[in-house]
């Protein structure tokens, strides 16, 4: 049987390596809020005839836009991203555009939000996350109140859950100042879509444990521990494999969009995988004999 | 077969049978013979106006405003002729709120002038001095005040809109072909407006909108009930025909978020989301019979029917389709599987420690339930909380992927559970699939 727990250090050592990296991007940069947070205008341009990404930075430069986060979008289209504007500003906006690049400029999609909104947004958005946490933790406790120690099994559920939400936010953070990846409400849905999927991984996992520890499979909980990731191997395997089947075609094929939700979705539902099968159970055995190699263990519970 | 698998098979089928005439194209039920799409997939304006209601009359209650201001936008809007307009207030922490949204709407600079103007109308008569002429300011333009009369219970009134008839109307002026809009004054609104025109006969009156002036005939001869107001272009001349006849809103409005997208934009969009689905879909359906073999054929049978069935509720209910709700929809088919996994697992296993395939499938059924169950209880608490946050600022695209994620992973249960449980009950009566090795399971 393959020996999913002795690799623990491996496993977290793998963790540490995006996730560490990850966390300093996060306190250096941050996210990069999109208009929903921060507020502001953000348009999607079309042109009748080529324009280049220089010739249209230029343009907006000397419309006195010296703020415009300027994006190719594909198609020859453009993104352009600037503090919030009225809707005579827009009107003008592009007519100046149509002279100065004298082409017809076609505004194919457009959303402005301002401060009051956004401050709104991003309040209710904390309360949302709280919400949430509250509610997985009361499940938690729920589910796990059959376990041997339930805080202790609920704890290593929580810290795994974390895991796969940092992962997905400091992949964010690192896109954020390497590709102008900007995080906006359906950012949040992908989150929160992430934490309800990942913590029935990490139940059915725990749960498969907890049957094992029953039966008496071993008096190495260790044993116990991969006996029951290697049970749950399969299906986690196959569920997360069919889920991203159809995530990875709404990712390459699925439009612009629900770009961010399903890359969080991606990235969150891949990590819960990796979480469920080499991290969460892991916990529970360190939790319960400590960081000591397996060969120790073996010496030691004989 | 297990007794009451054969009801239990004519029902699922039954209902198989109704859902899919549901949602072929075509079918008319409660009126409607399509799917209805949000405003990301059809094209159009999302409009969400902020309501100053520090402006308001303090006798009003807040709620009136709100109301009132909704009432106004939806005739205004229905009058511009959008088809299947929303008009909804918000209220929050920050404020009231007016959400509009305007599928299919070309002109949004016209259409967001209908809405968001407060169109005040009243008319003003020209300051005089001492001497009788128009009393000049710095800049040598004329004063206006505005005009009062006395009204029927002879208190002193000043002449608005608020005392027009609702029928006004864009007429052209005989002999310019210019556009005029023709209204008609209530009973009272006439007998100011008689008071008015007789005291400035041969004098200009001021009509204005929003206190900016918009025309001033001089006045040829006492009128009771009827006027037009020229000076305008055609386009202008409907908006305010239609603002006239929904009436003034009683406190301004300011535009605090917009969202408009292009309907080529949107259709491109359904295209991509569809073709995603369905290759996906495929996969999941190749991966699950190449691994699970007859489970795994099973289970698909049983997708089928879950996604006929979503479809069909969808339609039924109906659920505004974005393409984040595409997005919940079709990650729902794949998660939706998860239960099927479970259980092909769990019967290989049954299967393994040698036990009778019917057996086998019972226990496999009865072991998994729980935890199909449990596992979806955080994802039906993480689309309560997505709905509600969608909901407090009208985000439509987070309550689309709330909404069908939710009813996918409800539906999934009932497929994974009843239908994937009701046809393998049936194959295993019937004698198909007698091998372990159907399911997947080594011969040792």
């Amino acid at each position: 049987m393959i020996d999913l727990v002795g690799k623990r250090n491996w496993f977290f050592l793998i963790s540490a390596i995006v996730i560490i990296p990850g966390i300093i991007s996060l306190a250096v940069f941050g996210l990069q809020p999109g208009v929903d947070f921060s507020s502001g205008t953000a348009m999607t341009l079309s042109f009748d005839k080529e324009v280049e990404l220089s010739q249209l930075r230029q343009e907006l430069t000397d419309l006195g836009y010296d703020e415009a986060v300027v994006q190719p979008a594909g198609g020859g289209d453009f993104f352009v991203r600037l503090p919030e504007i009225s809707a005579e500003e827009t009107t003008k906006l592009k007519e100046s555009l149509e002279t100065g690049l004298g082409t017809t400029v076609t505004i194919s999609s457009l959303y402005s939000v301002s401060p009051i909104v956004a401050a709104g947004t991003v309040r209710n958005t904390v309360i949302a996350v709280v919400v949430a946490s509250i509610g997985i933790l009361l499940y938690i406790s729920w589910a796990f109140r059959k376990m041997p120690k339930p805080f202790r099994w609920g704890t290593c559920a929580v810290i795994a859950l974390v895991h796969d939400l940092v992962v997905v936010i400091a992949v964010f953070s690192i896109l954020g100042w390497v590709a102008g990846l900007e995080v906006d409400a359906l950012f949040v849905t992908g989150v929160l879509a992430v934490v309800g999927v990942s913590v029935n991984n990490i139940v059915v996992v725990f749960d498969r444990i907890r049957e094992n520890l029953k039966r008496g499979v071993s008096r190495d909980f260790a044993v116990i521990a991969n006996y029951g990731i290697i049970e749950s191997l399969g299906r986690s395997l196959n569920t997360g494999l069919a889920t991203l089947f159809v995530i990875v075609a709404l990712y390459l094929l699925g439009g612009t969009t629900t770009h961010t939700l399903v890359l969080a979705l991606l990235i969150g539902i891949a990590t819960g995988i990796y979480s469920s099968l080499c991290i969460a159970g892991q916990l529970l055995v360190v939790w319960e004999k400590g960081f000591a190699s397996r060969r120790k263990e073996a010496t030691s519970t004989a | 077969m297990k007794r009451g698998n054969t009801p239990l098979l004519i029902f699922i089928l039954v209902l198989f049978g109704f859902c899919l005439w549901v949602i072929l194209p075509g079918t008319e039920i409660f009126g409607r013979d399509e799917f209805k799409l949000g405003l990301d997939l059809k094209g159009g304006s999302h409009l969400v106006y902020s309501i100053d209601l520090s402006k308001k009359d303090p006798a009003q209650s807040d709620a009136d405003v709100i109301e009132g201001v909704k009432n106004k936008i939806e005739r205004r809007v229905n009058a511009y002729g959008v088809t299947e307009p929303i008009v909804q207030t918000i209220r929050n922490e920050r404020g009231s709120f007016v959400l509009v949204q305007l599928p299919g709407v070309k002109d949004i600079d016209e259409a967001m002038n209908l809405i968001g103007q407060t169109a005040e109308l009243d008319f003003r008569e020209v300051v005089l001095d001492a001497e009788g002429e128009p009393e000049l300011d710095e800049e040598g333009n004329v004063q206006w005040v505005k005009a009062t009369a006395k009204g029927s219970d002879e208190q002193e009134r000043e002449l608005t809109g608020k005392y027009l008839k609702p029928n006004a109307q864009v007429v052209l002026a005989p002999q310019t072909n210019e556009p005029e809009v023709a209204f008609e004054w209530n009973s009272e609104g006439a007998i100011l407006f008689e008071q008015i025109t007789q005291r400035n006969l041969q004098k200009p009156l001021g009509i204005f909108l929003d206190n900016q002036l918009i025309s001033a005939p001089t006045v040829q001869a006492v009128i009771k009930e009827k006027g037009v107001i020229t000076g305008l272009n055609l386009d202008e001349a409907r908006t305010l025909a239609i603002q006239l006849n929904s009436g003034s809103l009683d406190v301004p409005l300011t535009l605090v978020e917009r969202r408009d997208i292009g309907a080529t934009l949107g259709e491109d969009s359904l295209r991509k989301s569809l073709m995603a689905g369905i290759i996906g879909s495929t996969m999941v359906v190749i991966f699950m019979i190449a691994y699970y073999r007859f489970s795994g054929f099973v289970a698909c049978l049983a997708l089928v029917v879950f996604v006929t069935l979503n479809l069909a509720i969808f339609k039924l209910i109906p659920v505004v389709l974005t393409l984040p709700g595409i997005a919940g929809f079709i990650v729902s088919i794949g998660m939706g599987v998860d239960g099927n996994v479970l259980v092909a697992e769990r019967l290989k296993e049954e299967l393994r420690r040698g036990r009778t395939l019917g057996a086998a499938i019972e226990e496999g059924f009865r072991q998994s339930w729980s935890a199909i169950f449990d596992a979806n209880v955080t994802v039906f608490i993480a689309c309560a909380v997505l709905y509600w946050l969608g909901n407090t600022f009208g985000n439509f695209l987070v309550i689309g992927f709330a909404t069908t994620l939710f009813i996918g992973t409800a539906l999934s249960m009932f497929t994974q559970v009843v239908v994937t449980r009701t046809f393998m009950r049936t194959f295993v009566g019937l004698g198909v699939a007698k091998s372990p090795g159907a399911y997947g399971v080594l011969r040792q």
